[in-house]
């Protein structure tokens, strides 16, 4: 007989009641269709480039405020589509840069994860540990979108 | 004072960084604990660099295959494979 679904996290670590997956996987495919539907003149690389933002972006909602990596995710997104309706073409907003090789460990992963800059060693140490938590659940979900799509989903 | 907090931050992060080891691949992960802070910072980097390739990659595939795909059906799929799991 199964298990209730309520089992209590065995894993101290990782919150019970965090970004479910359930939640990333909805945000992420209705921004998929939204693309589809809304942009069917652009180039592959301009959707590609809404599709990567859309990944971070439900990454980012689904994480929500209580976190410093998503906070500053959704700052960049925000921040970076009022450019763009201004401005022409940018990088995709969200998308972290190239980091230079010359810095330090902890200076070149305070580049990587998005609020990382001025962070204290130990507040960047959590925060990645749950940065790489949602973003290696994001590319499962995106290579299971990518299964769910090929030759057999038509 | 200042003596005892940095004592508790110390173990603080080595726990911390022992949290990190374990979210690493498989393949990345040195030899025990014996691998100085450094090293896995710098495995945490290129694990983390390689996710955003990865995102990268996905979405040039998703481009592509949004073309021909049915999302809903993609969607109903995915949706009632995380329902059961």
């Amino acid at each position: 007989m199964k298990s209730s679904t309520r089992n209590p996290n065995p894993n101290p670590d990782t919150p019970r009641f965090g970004p479910s997956k359930l939640m990333v996987a909805f945000r992420f495919l209705r921004a998929l269709t939204l693309v589809h539907r809304t942009a069917p003149n652009s180039s592959n690389a301009a959707r590609s480039r809404r599709i990567q933002r859309a990944a971070f972006a439900s990454m980012a909602y689904s994480a929500g405020p209580r976190r410093a990596w998503s906070r500053a995710l959704l700052w960049r997104l925000h921040f970076h589509r009022a450019r763009r309706l201004c401005a022409g073409r940018s990088r995709a907003a969200g998308v972290p840069r190239r980091p230079s090789t010359t810095r330090s460990p902890a200076d070149e992963l305070r580049r990587l994860v998005p609020g990382g800059t001025g962070m204290d060693y130990c507040s960047l140490l959590e925060e990645t540990a749950d940065y790489i938590r949602c973003l290696s659940e994001q590319v499962k979900l995106m290579q299971s979108v990518v299964d769910s799509g090929g030759p057999r989903g038509r | 004072m200042s003596g005892r907090r940095s004592r508790i931050s110390e173990e603080e992060i080595k726990e911390l960084i022992s949290k990190l080891r374990f979210l690493l691949p498989e393949t990345s992960r040195q030899g025990g604990s014996r691998a100085s802070a450094a090293k896995l910072l710098q495995e945490t980097c290129n694990y983390i660099e390689s996710l955003h390739r990865d995102v990268d990659d996905l979405s040039d595939r998703l481009t592509e295959l949004m073309a021909t795909m049915d999302i809903s059906s993609a969607q109903a799929e995915i949706v009632r494979s995380l329902l059961r799991s």
